[in-house]
């Protein structure tokens, strides 16, 4: 765990980049620091691995104050990634990697196979261990970054705002990347950001700076967006707020209708006289095909296979949220979400009022 | 064309102590001890001023300032002072001529590497040694072997100055063949000196082919 304990730096020309910050990094866990430019950030993050010293407060790791351990020494248990990666341009990057190893006095055959690993773990085709930075993508880099930062296993990662330099795509990879990285290894990670997307896409906690260096809120992102503290929260959460809390909220708790589902080998007329405005038809296996309204269908034999089905939208019940649910409910002209399990079969429908109540519920329990 | 061919011809031109060998030899002496000395005052120093930022400016003007010094007035002088009993009247204006192109690039060369990459070698662990050894003057040699190649060339070429003052090297050709009237002499001479520098240009190009870092150079390694 890292605690910030009222810390405070001041420069000689009496700015004041961080006023009496006090926080914890829960250990295991991301905690992001966002916020607009000047808000300090960077500045604290750079006093954990002491790149830069507090000039007031205690920043303690797992309780021992870091200003009593020597820097170097220090900064080689502590992971670290910066914006532009940073790489040695004169090293191979299985050398790069193998930086901190090296320093740690491990021998040449063991740092190296650990770099190989690394490269593997985050995502990297082991071919690249011979090139050099130069030859490689911005992304490349950065995953590089990142396999740098852990080859020594620290506990802690510091990341400065590691992916605001590469194209939106590459970054949600990235950030994908990181999320399944740390679902693996449960590293204390501190995440420097001014996106608040990302903030609250990777934080189990988000710590909200306003200029000045003074924290505005910390809260987990569900709450950061259901309560924001103040109007300068709010303000930097941006819009969208209500739908994109939605992503925090399981859809796992909508109830199902499957008496909606017919399977594409029923008999056109065994459909056309149904109440329902529209049925979800399958095929042999349970995938989805799509949507048919039976009062639209033709007067003639035949199965459901040769009557054309309108497009749908699906999501997975075990795993996504009620945002992915109702993005589901927007593709289907018939306003019904299709629920998936994880091989994607279809396990029922969601209808819009199993929708609509379950949002209901969210706004009652919003409301206090 | 025909003042080379009577001086490489003439087989008197290639022994005794006034022979090509014997002068190309005090030449190359002169030359790399000047360079030695020079590269052993500048590199440290410049590397010291680069990593650390202390003294940067007075170093840097008084180095352009060495520039200016004229180094056959300075031998003059030197020679006045110390009188013609050793190397050393013809070593000190050459070493002065070689200390700035040295110091400016090593220094240069170090404060000009990309901050980020500084920030990340300190942010990994590196102390201050290891970032300006392992880290700045890998990435900054280009511009260090730079300096003393311009250095090395400049060198070549001003040792001949050396004559001057009755010590020997290939400016004794240039010189004596001036003085008398012996212009085989003189454009051998000058011809010995320009292939010379020649020379130093093409070792240098190996020296930075060897030690220089592909990833630094940009290079593509073929493999």
């Amino acid at each position: 765990m890292i605690t910030f304990d009222g810390v405070t730096k001041r420069y000689p020309d009496g700015t004041v980049a961080v006023d009496e910050l006090s926080l914890e990094a829960p250990t295991g866990e991301i905690t992001v620091l966002v916020g607009p430019s000047g808000c300090g950030k960077t500045t604290s993050l750079r006093m954990i691995n002491r790149m830069i010293d507090p000039s007031a407060g205690r920043i303690l790791l797992d309780g021992a104050d870091v200003t009593t351990v020597d820097p170097p020494t220090l900064r080689r248990g502590i992971g670290y990634v910066i914006q532009q990666a940073g790489l040695f341009p004169h090293r191979k990057i299985v050398d790069n990697v193998a930086t901190v190893p090296y320093l740690l006095g491990w021998d040449r055959k063991k740092a190296r196979s650990r770099a190989m690993d690394l490269l593997e773990l985050v995502g990297l085709d082991p071919g690249l261990a011979g090139r050099y930075p130069f030859q490689l993508s911005g992304g490349q880099q950065q995953r590089v970054g990142v396999a740098r930062a852990l080859a020594a296993d620290p506990p802690v990662l510091l990341m400065d705002e590691p992916f605001s330099a590469v194209d939106p795509i590459v970054r949600a990879s990235l950030q994908d990347e990181l999320l399944r990285l740390q679902a693996e290894l449960n590293k204390t990670i501190v995440f420097v950001t001014h996106d608040i997307d990302e903030a609250v896409k990777l934080g189990d906690r988000v710590a909200v700076l306003r200029v000045g260096g003074r924290l505005a809120q910390l809260a987990a992102p569900a709450e950061l967006l259901a309560e924001p503290a103040d109007d300068f929260v709010r303000e930097f959460l941006g819009r969208d707020r209500g739908i994109r809390r939605l992503s925090f909220i399981p859809a796992d708790g909508l109830s199902l209708r499957t008496d909606l589902v017919v399977p594409v080998s029923a008999d056109v007329s065994s459909v056309r006289g149904t109440a329902e405005a529209w049925l979800a038809v399958v095929d042999a296996e349970g995938g989805p095909l799509g949507w048919i309204a039976p009062k639209d269908l033709p007067d003639s034999g035949g199965t459901l296979a040769e009557v054309p089905a309108a497009p749908y939208g699906t999501f997975v019940r075990g795993r996504d949220s009620l945002r992915a649910a109702l993005d589901a409910t927007l593709l289907s002209p018939s306003g019904n979400a299709l629920a998936v399990d994880g091989s994607g079969r279809v396990e029922g429908v969601v209808t819009r009022e199993a929708l609509g109540e379950a949002l209901t519920r969210i706004a009652e329990d919003a409301r206090g | 064309m025909n003042f080379l061919i009577d001086f490489f011809g003439d087989p008197a031109n290639w022994s005794g102590p006034d022979g090509i060998p014997l002068r190309f030899a005090e030449h190359l002496q002169y030359t790399g001890l000047s360079l030695l000395i020079a590269a052993l005052i500048a590199v440290p120093l410049g590397l010291w001023i680069g990593h650390t930022g202390r003294g940067a400016l007075a170093v840097v003007l008084s180095a352009n300032a060495a520039r200016a010094l004229p180094t056959l007035g300075l031998l003059v002088l030197i020679v006045l002072l110390m009188g013609v009993g050793s190397d050393a009247p013809v070593l000190i204006p050459l070493v002065a001529l070689a200390v700035p192109p040295i110091l400016v690039n090593t220094y240069e060369g170090i404060r000009g590497v990309d901050p980020d990459l500084r920030d990340a070698a300190y942010g990994m662990g590196l102390r201050g040694g290891q970032v300006l050894g392992r880290v700045l003057v890998p990435v900054a040699l280009p511009l260090i072997l730079l300096g003393l190649r311009t250095a090395a060339i400049q060198v070549v070429a001003t040792a001949t100055v050396a004559a001057y003052v009755g010590l020997g090297g290939l400016g004794r050709y240039i010189i004596d063949g001036l003085a008398t009237q012996k212009y085989p002499l003189t454009v051998g001479g000058a011809v010995l000196v320009a292939l010379l520098a020649l020379a130093v240009q093409g070792l240098f190009t190996l020296i930075q082919r060897v030690c220089v870092s592909p990833g630094v150079s940009g290079r593509q390694k073929t493999r």
